[in-house]
């Protein structure tokens, strides 16, 4: 189990190491780079362009520009943002909590709802259930999320006026049930296509079960099919879902900008998109480095999480 | 057994196109066929729809502002300057349609020529190309793609390129893995005893045996292609007015959402149709294509 550890973590290093050179090639070989910014005010000449460049230390060489930034980043340095000067990390931080709220209850979700389906369209294979199942994930896979938010929004808060069309909270109320109103409608559109995937990989998931030998055993021991579906198939068939929630994470994540900005969830999303458009690049790359480490992260703990509770897995 | 003692029903002629075994069971594949037919229509609606329509695209009429559809000859209405949404419509079609298109076209030859050297070579090569494969994968594709789109002077060839820079991994590990698993048959070696160059060996020996797969994921790459233009261009970033894109044709749309949905309706319509399209043809031709399946 260490070694199994030690050789993942290892790997998940090297990973980040290429995450940062990525994201590092990117704020640097874009046009203009990270001067770019300062080339647009007005009256800038030349020499003091290049002053500048001298001061931030972009007449270096490039690979000794990457170090000093990857040095400065593990030390938790990640610059000041060119809007109000505040620290990137404390940025980013200040808007986790509404970005985590949002994937959390929407993985919740479509765990809920994608493995129900998924095992109903494994236990009742071919019936009319899984058919539509089949192709109502292929048409929700296909449909814009920022639409459907759309669509959502102009029916159940224009039209039907059920929920808020937007934002985290009332301001002045948050309440947990004034939270929990706004949750409802962004956590669905973004979970649409989590349920898609996970409805199909769940189906295919208990199927695989399904014909194993310990299923039939269980059944000739007289157990009823609830039981044994229950107790031992959907159980097993979870097991290799801890790894898609993993290999999910970028989508969600990703969903997750797309949702906040339809429905003004003032989450890391937002963030992204509002230093887009003051081409606030320290904040911008502070984001593009954070998703990254989220999402290896992620995947790292899914990877322990199914070494520690799968029993066949037996390592080092 | 040789040939001649065969029946002769056993060798028909070449087969016609329609005969294939591939072309019939992906003719079989009833959501494929829906595909192909949505997909026909809507290409052809965008090709020639702007000729039948009496409105320019760009042509601004302040006196038809926010007509709903089916007023006069908008049939899907106008938008916040009245100009003609059907016009705008099918000329962001083509324009939507051909970067998806392109971008599929780009991303695919760079995953398979990634995928095929690091799968030929393997070793420390391919390591560090795979590996470079999975840091790309670590981003969500939304936020590298914005950050790209908001480097690059957004015209649709630029937004292509950043669309297929941002979606060629899948395609790269697919081929990788296809050719990590042929290299040592013995083809191969023939084709290295003869002296062929590398290059040979790679694309003209290895990968046409991992053409089924990659078609299947062109395809479906099509359909992500024109999601993501769809993305970045509802944010902004994309495809820039006053070109009509699907993606940028909703961007304003949601402030009018109350006063005009079909601002939001139709382009959104038109996007979901084309994606399902690619990815009922693609699932069709995953089966079609897949020498393991059945066979009837």
């Amino acid at each position: 189990m260490l070694s199994y550890l030690l050789q993942r973590l290892w790997q998940s290093l090297v990973l980040l190491l290429l995450v940062s050179i990525i994201g590092f090639a990117i704020l640097n070989l874009a046009p203009g780079g990270p001067l770019s910014q300062f080339a647009l005010t007005p009256g800038m000449t030349r020499e003091a362009l290049d002053r500048i460049a001298h001061q931030m230390g972009l007449d270096r060489p490039l690979p000794i520009q990457y170090l000093e930034w990857a040095w400065r980043l593990l030390q938790g340095d990640w610059g000041k943002s060119y809007r109000d000067q505040r620290p990137v990390l404390d940025i980013i931080s200040g808007h986790l909590f509404a970005t985590l709220l949002l994937m959390i209850s929407s993985t919740v979700v479509s765990i809920l709802i994608g493995t129900w389906i998924g095992i109903k369209g494994a236990t009742k294979r071919y019936s009319i259930f899984d058919y539509s199942a089949t192709v109502g994930a292929m048409i929700a896979l296909s449909i814009p999320t920022f639409w459907f938010g759309l669509v959502a929004i102009y029916v159940f808060a224009l039209k039907l006026k059920w929920l808020p069309a937007g934002n985290m909270y009332t301001i002045g109320d948050q309440s947990f049930y004034d939270y929990a109103i706004h949750l409802i409608m962004p956590s669905i559109v973004l979970a649409l296509v989590n349920i898609a995937v996970w409805s199909r990989y769940m189906r295919t998931a208990t199927l695989d079960v399904i014909n194993q030998d310990f299923v039939r055993t269980a059944r000739a021991k007289g157990l009823t099919p609830r039981r044994v579906l229950m107790k031992h198939v959907v159980g097993n068939a979870l097991l290799p879902m801890i790894t898609l929630a993993g290999l999910q994470l970028p989508t969600i994540l990703g969903g997750a900008l797309v949702t906040e900005t339809v429905f003004t969830w003032p989450g890391m999303g937002r963030l992204f998109l509002d230093s887009l458009g003051y081409h606030d690049y320290p904040v911008v790359m502070g984001l593009l480095m954070f998703s990254a480490i989220l999402v290896l992260l992620g995947s790292l703990l899914a990877d322990l999480l199914v070494a520690l509770v799968d029993p066949r897995i037996r390592l080092g | 057994m040789t040939a001649a003692t065969l029946p002769s029903s056993s060798f028909p002629p070449t087969p016609r196109f329609w005969q294939n075994r591939t072309v019939r069971r992906f003719a079989r594949h009833k959501l494929a066929v829906v595909g192909v037919a949505m997909i026909t229509l809507l290409i052809l609606a965008c090709v020639f729809g702007p000729y039948l329509l009496p409105y320019d695209e760009l042509y601004i009429d302040l006196r038809a502002r926010f007509a709903p559809p089916l007023t006069g000859y908008h049939i899907f209405g106008t938008d916040p300057l009245g100009r003609d949404i059907a016009a705008r419509l099918f000329n962001a079609g083509r324009i939507s349609l051909l970067v998806g298109f392109f971008a599929m076209v780009l991303s695919t030859v760079i995953g398979t020529v990634i995928g095929v050297v690091a799968g030929y070579y393997g070793g420390r090569l391919g390591t560090v190309l795979m590996r470079f494969v999975d840091a790309f994968l670590a981003f969500p594709s939304i936020f590298l793609l914005l950050a790209l789109a908001a480097f690059v002077k957004p015209s649709p060839f630029m937004i292509t390129v950043i669309i297929a820079v941002t979606s060629w991994m899948e395609i790269a590990r697919l081929v990788e893995a296809e050719v990590r698993s042929l290299r040592e048959r013995d083809f191969v070696l023939a084709a290295r005893m003869l002296g062929l160059p590398n290059a040979w060996i790679m694309f003209r020996e290895l990968l046409p045996n991992a053409i089924g797969p990659i078609i299947v994921a062109a395809t479906l790459t099509v359909a992500r292609a024109i999601l993501m233009e769809a993305y970045i261009s509802f944010l902004g970033y994309g495809i820039q007015p006053p070109l009509p894109s699907w993606g940028n044709m909703l961007n304003g749309a949601q402030q009018y959402l109350d006063k005009a949905p079909w601002l939001a309706i139709v382009p959104g319509v038109a996007i979901t149709l084309a994606v399902t399209s690619f990815n009922f043809i693609g699932d069709g031709l995953r089966d079609a294509l897949d020498a393991r399946s059945d066979l009837n």
